[in-house]
């Protein structure tokens, strides 16, 4: 009873806050919302036994992606936004859309079988402790992938320098 | 025991969220974040995976999406601010230079 308790409550959280990040009028409300409600995704992450998922959910989403989203809200003059409509005109036909494909989702999980369980079993990740488990697999079957992550990352890193640069003028 | 069905259909409502922000938001800024939250909603789908499948690889995945996830916020937030100090404005109805 108490596991369903538990979901139940971050459940309706997660969805709550789903909604009002998307309807707050002002941006830095929706980023102050959005933290809250990565910290109740890191909760779920944890009731799962994935420890290490929800830390770096706190540090990567949390720490450092809103906070760069804060970052450019204060670089952008959003005076102006809180007296403008917030949504675009067309928006019961998105509502639409989005219920449409919503329903056929939910319709499609219901009949969905999982497949044979593999030998990460909690007793298992009990013993091994979790991160030295996902650290193993990421380093010896994951390697190749783990690069190219890295590569993406200084991608990122340079295409973000050059074009958020002013460009200065040619003599 | 939760069962597994519960985490999916949490995970496919929080994705239909983020994409009608998507759809329907003028502000980019907005955009980008339904964005994140569709990418959030994969990621509890495929932690819940790896528990009740008793298997490390939907965690690996979640760690590269997760990456990407904060090689697109730099690279979008660059875009943006390109684009404000181009066009004075983050409401994508008012970006209509190309007519698509």
């Amino acid at each position: 009873m108490l596991p369903e308790l538990f979901f139940g409550y971050f459940a309706a959280v997660i969805i709550l806050l789903s909604v009002i990040v998307i309807t707050r009028r002002n941006p830095v409300h929706s980023v102050m919302w959005m933290l809250l409600l990565f910290f109740h995704i890191a909760g779920l992450y944890l009731f799962l036994n994935a420890e290490f998922i929800a830390a770096i959910q706190v540090i990567v989403y949390a720490g450092a992606i809103l906070v760069l989203f804060l970052f450019v809200l204060l670089l952008l003059n959003l005076r102006e936004e809180l007296k403008v409509k917030r949504f675009v005109g067309a928006w019961p036909a998105g509502l639409f859309i989005t219920t449409a494909i919503l329903v056929i989702v939910l319709g499609a999980v219901k009949s969905f079988v999982p497949g044979p369980a593999g030998k990460y079993s909690i007793e298992f990740i009990k013993q091994e402790t979790h991160t030295k488990a996902l650290g193993k697999l990421l380093y010896t079957d994951y390697l190749f992938p783990f690069e190219i992550a890295s590569l993406v990352l200084l991608v990122a890193i340079i295409g973000a320098i050059v074009l958020a640069k002013r460009k200065t003028r040619s003599k | 025991m939760v069962p597994l069905n519960w985490y999916l259909m949490l995970s496919a409502v929080v994705f239909m969220i983020g994409v009608f922000g998507f759809l329907t938001r003028r502000n980019i800024i907005i955009m980008f974040m339904s964005i994140e939250l569709m990418l959030n909603a994969v990621n509890i789908s495929l932690v819940a995976f790896s528990h009740y499948l008793q298997d490390m690889r939907g965690q690996i995945l979640v760690i590269f999406i997760i990456t990407v996830a904060a090689a697109e916020a730099a690279i979008g937030l660059a875009i943006i601010i390109a684009l404000f100090r181009n066009k004075d404005t983050v409401h994508v109805d008012e970006m209509n230079e190309m007519k698509g």
